[in-house]
């Protein structure tokens, strides 16, 4: 079968919406102001981790960056890299909006999936992408996450999925939705062979996404402070009037509802989930 | 405009037949059953069982109420997660005890709020998606009202999704989508338009089988002649479906939800830099 090609998973490097750019006079030093703690750091200083030097913000990955935190050096093969969505819903200049999208992120679509190794055990991996339209599902996003579920069932081999989505690609209309169900399917069929699903949740991860499979992991993780939840803040406040609590929807508010298993620091989920696939069996 | 605005109009009259109606309609000796055993009873969604010309289901429905006192004591049918959980707990009674299931849904959308979100509102709708995914009996899901989003596909990942003529399944409210695309609050007759939510459009895109036409007096004023039809439809279909296999009936459930996507393999799309970068990529391995 031939539904991986060999695509190494870096395009372009996109720019966190949590960083501004500051021009210090009389420097050649790029700094960035941090959005959480507001503190102005030099950028050189952000590591490939892509956390704030002062205050320890998770700022916003691309699928590459993700890798690279992630996979063993050179271990990395992308799968139907070139899936592209096509037009359900005749929306006017859908086209346009991907093109736009694609130039803006540097990325085919909104999810990067493949197959690598974490400290030598191999595991099928899906990689949503923020910075292309919100991480929105539409056809190719549920279409390549379903695709992957479906592979690592047959090779009988463990999934990670890296959450992060606004929700459902509306301007793929009710298709869109559908991906939800097909998605949660190919989960079932997963968990139905005893397979582990490693869901981590990152920011943000809201509506049809938290709705279907980022829930669904046998073992939900979360990053540090990460907006996790099913409606939007501003759908809730229109509907209740009401001001929302310190702290809403975070990875902290889900981990004390019951909802996540563990809130792990960036530098530390390579080990962390190296040692929860080797205490499934899951080794070289 | 009489185009899908009108069928949006009539699917939220306030006195449109609710799910209760329905049930009475269609079903003998229901009896109703409450409660997620986890936290509550949720309002907004009604299950039980009933008799459907001597053959045991499971019915379950979302209710709106047919006044506000009644709109209000069933949250004006948006369900928090805890009716999704009782309505997964009868389904799996319904599979424990070999019933086929039959669900109502006419819901603007899962509830938003506080509790539903501390409560786990995502979590609930994904596990009833997967859950109805592989339940081991035949699931036929019957769009009476309004069909909103995740918090109608909750109760519908069904063998066969059934409409009324103004029955609506979309992945938000043409106001909704008027706002957030195109930041027009005066365009919602061509957001409804646009989006392709009625049960004709949804015979098109094949999320919809089957379509029930309304009676031109009203839903409301002759309910009668839809429910003897769906009446009829249930009591031909259900014994159909709970003929095929296990196996084979979660094998066209499986097929039925797979085959949704529009996308291609080629790079007609691609921009040029995206190519390019594409390109370099696979030059590197």
């Amino acid at each position: 079968m031939s539904i991986f090609s060999k695509f190494a998973p870096i395009v372009k490097k996109a720019s966190s919406k949590r960083e501004v750019k500051i021009k210090p006079e009389g420097s050649d030093k790029k700094m960035i102001q941090c959005k959480t703690c507001d503190n102005i750091v030099e950028k050189d200083a952000i590591t490939k981790y892509k956390i704030c030097p002062s205050c320890g913000a998770h700022f916003r990955m691309n699928p590459s960056e993700r890798v690279r935190v992630t996979f063993d050096k050179g271990t990395f093969e992308e799968f139907d890299g070139d899936l592209l969505p096509g037009n359900p819903m005749n929306f006017p200049d859908y086209k346009d909006v991907i093109r736009k999208a694609q130039d803006k992120a540097g990325y085919n679509e909104a999810v990067v999936t493949g197959i690598g190794q974490i400290n030598g055990s191999k595991t099928v991996v899906a990689i949503m992408n923020s910075f292309f339209m919100m991480g929105s599902m539409g056809s190719v996003v549920g279409e390549k996450i379903t695709r992957a579920f479906e592979y690592a069932t047959a090779e009988n081999l463990p999934i990670i999925v890296f959450s992060t989505s606004g929700g459902a690609r509306m301007q793929e209309g009710i298709v869109s939705l559908m991906q939800m169900a097909k998605v949660s399917e190919a989960v079932g069929r997963h968990d139905d062979a005893g397979l582990l699903f490693i869901s981590v949740l990152t920011d943000p991860t809201t509506g049809g996404v938290t709705a279907s499979f980022a829930m669904l992991g046998d073992i939900i993780l979360a990053e540090p402070n990460a907006l996790i939840g099913f409606a939007g803040q501003r759908v809730i406040q229109s509907t209740i009037h009401q001001k929302l609590p310190a702290g809403f929807q975070r990875a902290e508010f889900q981990l004390d509802h019951g909802f996540v298993d563990k809130i792990v620091h960036r530098k530390e989920l390579k080990n962390e989930l190296s040692k929860i696939l080797k205490l499934h069996g899951y080794r070289n | 405009m009489a185009g899908a605005m009108e069928s949006v109009k009539k699917a939220r009259m306030v006195t449109r037949p609710t799910t209760s109606d329905f049930i009475n309609e269609i079903f003998d000796d229901f009896i109703e059953f409450h409660g997620d055993r986890y936290f509550s009873e949720d309002n907004a969604i009604i299950g039980g069982i009933a008799s459907l010309n001597g053959m045991p289901v499971t019915v379950i429905g979302i209710e709106k109420g047919h006044d506000l006192a009644s709109n209000m004591q069933r949250n004006f049918g948006c369900p928090n997660p805890e009716g999704y959980r009782k309505a997964l707990r009868l389904m799996k009674q319904a599979e424990k005890f070999k019933r086929p299931v039959v669900t109502f849904i006419s819901t603007a959308g899962a509830f938003c709020g506080v509790g539903a979100e501390e409560r786990g509102q995502g979590e609930a709708i994904a596990r009833n998606l997967l859950e109805m995914s592989r339940l081991k009996t035949p699931i036929i899901s019957i769009f009476t009202g309004e069909g909103g989003s995740g918090g109608a596909l909750a109760l519908s990942v069904a063998d066969e999704v059934w409409m009324l003529e103004n029955g609506l399944f979309s992945v938000l409210s043409p106001e909704g989508f008027a706002s957030i695309l195109w930041r027009d609050n005066d365009r919602v007759e061509e957001a409804a338009d646009i989006m392709k939510m009625t049960a004709r459009d949804l015979m098109e895109s094949g999320v919809c089988d089957r379509f029930f036409e309304e009676p031109e007096d009203g839903l409301e004023n002759e309910l009668e002649s839809v429910t003897e039809k769906l009446k009829e439809a249930l009591v031909s279909e259900l014994p159909k479906l709970n003929r095929l296999s296990t196996k084979r009936l979660l094998q066209n459930r499986y097929d039925r939800f797979r085959k949704f996507g529009e996308f291609s393999d080629s790079s007609r799309y691609l921009t040029d830099e995206v190519a390019e970068a594409v390109e370099n990529r696979s030059k590197q391995q």
